[in-house]
């Protein structure tokens, strides 16, 4: 290779001579890169959702209202149990990291739990709100903002939940690929993390808000 | 000198797959070959662009002379609808998909993309999507009917209650899960799967205009996917996010769908721009004019492109501050599609110029998309956007940007790209006839649409009174659309001919610039027999004629891992069919959410078997 080769290569990280389809350029596994990709595409879906919510804030041609049916309470509880997941989730990652597989799956576990009950609070917030407060998402423009918008939020919780669940699997029958493993989990965090950030956006715009006056 | 022919003498490399590939039918079904899935793609747009043409010439037929009753009411709404909802979405999009799949990994120096299943996923979904969207023709006979851009709340069920409708947000939906997907793969396998020494200014045009719409397709699809899904709830469920009578606002479905609608034109285009920036340099013997200058006004493009939906909306009253930032980022776009202009210009200017018929399709492209480029100019104005919305001036607009522009790019592709795959050339004298028969057809038809708009002929009309003036003009117009059928079909019967009959093509039949054009025509399963090291911007050219930059041959065999064939991907996309089926049959079949809850479990269960198979 002439000298000048040598000098216009300098740029690129070195491969070797071993190229497969895992090929990376920016020294970033794909599946990170690919998870970073979709967590913008997924911005763009919570902020439409969100956006259409606050759209229609205060357009609705009747009752009830955020202030009648929102229980502070209850929602600063799942509130809480959520962003400890996150927490459990960082615990399981870090674990991961270092080859500790036992507690990862524990830590793993665990977040599925939290998240598991952060959907159960949502199915008694939605049914109260049917059954006793009378706003379904037919109701009105806010009952089906406010259903669907945080209805997609807790599909997301949901899909997590078996992500989790699938993972904890995975690491426990060693079935995932060997050196990956902890790659495979960040970027599971990296999911939940997010899903997590859309929910405090939800907790403090759509509920806190009504109640500052 | 070096030559194409250092690259016969490299080892073979050593092979491992997992699952060898199978055969026949089952090849195709299972394949995750980047290069197979973009025959897939680009056979299943050019298909639908005859579908998409032959509504185009029955709408026409209807137009040719006033008070005609051919297809009347909503038979020729449902014309309009399905035509651009065919042409933007199962014909062009679909064209470009293929280009992508199989020239990306190609022109970066990759083996496959980053996510060779999830490619295989993409193709299915929008395969089903597409198939969903056409069959309301078969099961409810008729088609969709309130325009391609389906505003809200025309589609709901108060003023649509016939299930074409349904159709439409099911068949949408999947292509939107779709591109979406596809998207990020592409994303993921630009930036990250380039050979060594590829740099991000090395990357080929073409590559770099795919990478500014598969984020664009990323970014863009969610907010119609989030309006789409306000539909079908709406529809289906009985929420009122459309119900005017419940306080709901019809400027809400235009938001999402041009925030989503503008940055889609940008999908459309970029690549034919793309195409024609690597062509241009080839056929005139010297680099690309200001290469840097093209990709950066493209990624301006693209990134601008996400700040002018409301010039689509001026007539709905959004204010004069909407108004004037719409109209400015508008203006804007010009400035970096100037820059394009001229740079292809200074490509040609003063250089030895030879016309193969890719490069016929490439020059005209510059002239007719230009005329499109600057009636669209006009519509940045709100005043003169008032007077011209609706009317078919804005019909001849996107016609020059989309079949000027767009098509003709592809055109452009096909005739420069296709002996790449298939090894044969295509046949350059039913090449022109194609060319002059489309070229000339394509003027006749649209640019008496300038006249007709201005004389203040409405768009989407089925018929007019024999004394609006407007005969003559109509009548060209339906001529031309002969012309450009005769033309489309020389391209098939062409394509079709030379697929295995044509001359032989060798490497590289066009002496051209870069990586893909180093590998066999068509390429191995594996692309290349070693990993192109890339110096330069134009790695082929320099390796032929810059002493210096040959690219380095190895002596030693390299060793490759190549995805195995799978059935996950299509059994994934299927199970998200029978979600939407469920959901097509909730208000007519009893019980029928049980097919979608099957759907659900059903991709529990094959993505626990996706990730636990060996790749």
């Amino acid at each position: 290779m002439s000298a000048p080769t040598a000098e216009l290569l300098e740029a690129a990280p070195d491969h070797g001579h071993h190229q497969t389809v895992e090929n990376n350029f920016l020294g970033l596994p794909n599946i990170k890169l690919a998870m970073w990709a979709f967590l913008g595409s997924e911005c763009m879906f919570f902020g439409s959702l969100i956006g259409t919510y606050f759209f229609y804030h205060d357009h609705s041609l009747g009752g009830p209202l955020p202030q009648d049916v929102f229980s502070l309470n209850i929602t600063s509880i799942s509130t809480f149990l959520l962003l400890t997941s996150s927490l459990t989730m960082a615990l399981a990652v870090d674990s991961m990291k270092q080859n500790r597989f036992p507690p990862a799956v524990k830590y793993i576990l665990t977040t599925a739990a939290l998240g598991a009950a952060f959907v159960g609070f949502q199915i008694y917030e939605f049914s109260e709100f049917v059954l006793e407060k009378h706003l379904t998402p037919q109701t009105s423009l806010f009952g089906s903002t406010f259903f669907i918008m945080t209805g997609f939020h807790g599909a997301h919780v949901t899909v997590g939940v078996i992500w989790l669940l699938m993972m904890a699997a995975l690491i426990s029958k060693k079935k995932l690929v060997p050196g990956r493993e902890a790659t495979n989990v960040e970027v599971m965090g990296l999911y939940w993390h997010f899903v997590d950030i859309v929910w405090i956006v939800i907790f403090t715009f759509v509920y806190l808000l009504e109640f500052i006056k | 000198m070096a030559s194409i022919a250092d690259f016969a003498g490299v080892p073979k490399p050593v092979y491992h797959q997992d699952r060898p590939s199978l055969y026949g039918v089952k090849d195709w079904l299972t394949t995750v070959d980047h290069k197979k899935i973009g025959i897939l793609y680009g056979a299943a747009g050019l298909f639908y662009m005859l579908v998409g043409g032959l509504e185009a010439l029955l709408m026409r037929l209807q137009l040719a002379k006033p008070d005609q009753h051919l297809f009347v009411g909503d038979t020729f709404n449902g014309l309009v609808t399905m035509h651009a909802t065919t042409m933007v979405f199962l014909a062009v999009m679909p064209m470009i998909a293929g280009f992508s799949n199989y020239f990306v990994p190609l022109m970066i120096g990759a083996r496959d993309v980053a996510f060779p299943r999830l490619n295989a996923f993409s193709w299915w979904t929008f395969f089903f999507g597409s198939l969903v969207l056409n069959s309301s023709l078969l099961f409810v006979q008729e088609f969709p009917s309130a325009g391609w851009f389906a505003y809200a709340p025309l589609t709901t069920k108060d003023f649509h209650p016939d299930m074409a409708m349904d159709f439409w947000w099911a068949g949408l939906t999947m292509l939107a899960i779709s591109s979406m997907v596809a998207g990020v793969n592409f994303v993921v396998t630009i930036l990250n799967m380039r050979a060594p020494g590829m740099t991000l200014m090395r990357v080929p045009v073409l590559t770099w205009m795919m990478l500014v719409i598969q984020v664009l397709l990323a970014f863009s699809f969610p907010p119609i996917t989030v309006g789409i899904i306000f539909l079908a709830l709406d529809r289906t469920f009985g929420t009122v996010f459309y119900k005017t009578a419940m306080g709901g606002d019809p400027q809400l479905w235009q938001h999402l769908f041009w925030l989503f609608g503008h940055p889609e034109v940008y999908v459309l285009i970029l690549p034919s721009m793309g195409m024609v920036s690597e062509i241009l340099p080839v056929f005139a013997r010297r680099p690309l004019f200001g290469q840097h200058a093209v990709i950066f006004s493209g990624v301006f493009i693209g990134f601008v492109g996400f700040g002018v939906w409301g010039h689509h909306m001026f007539t709905t009253g959004m204010g004069p501050i909407a108004d004037a930032a719409f109209a400015s980022t508008t203006a804007l776009i010009a400035i970096p599609t100037g820059v394009k202009i001229f740079n292809w210009l200074g490509t040609l200017w003063n250089a030895k110029l030879t016309f193969p018929t890719a490069m016929l399709f490439a020059v005209s492209f510059i002239p007719m998309f230009t005329i499109g480029g600057l009636s669209g100019l006009m519509h940045a104005s709100p005043p003169l956007d008032l007077q011209q919305h609706n009317s078919y001036f804005v019909v001849a607009h996107f016609h020059y940007v989309l079949v000027g522009g767009a098509l003709q790019g592809l055109f452009a592709g096909f005739y420069f790209y296709l002996p790449k795959i298939t090894g044969r050339m295509l046949d350059e004298t039913l090449g022109k006839i194609h060319f002059w028969l489309f070229l000339i057809g394509f003027n006749l038809t649209f640019f008496p649409m300038h006249m007709l708009g201005n004389n203040g002929m409405p768009r989407r009309i089925y018929t007019y009174p024999a004394d609006a003036g407007w005969n003559t003009e109509n009548l060209i117009a339906t001529i031309g659309v002969f012309f450009m059928t005769a033309g489309t079909l020389v391209f098939a019967y062409n394509v079709i001919v030379n697929w295995r009959k044509g001359k032989l093509a060798g490497n590289d039949p066009w002496d051209a610039n870069t990586l893909e054009w180093l590998t066999t025509s068509p390429p191995p399963l594996h692309n290349f027999d070693f990993t192109p090291t890339t110096l330069s911007e134009r790695p082929l050219w320099d390796h032929k004629y810059t002493p210096g930059l040959e690219i380095p041959v190895p002596t030693t065999a390299e060793e490759i891992h190549m995805p195995s064939p799978s059935w996950k991907p299509m059994w994934v996309s299927s199970f998200i069919l029978l979600i939407i089926i469920g959901l097509l049959l909730y208000n007519l079949v009893p019980f029928a959410w049980t097919l979608s809850v099957v759907g659900a479990l059903g991709i529990i269960g094959s993505v626990y078997a996706w990730v636990t198979e060996p790749v």
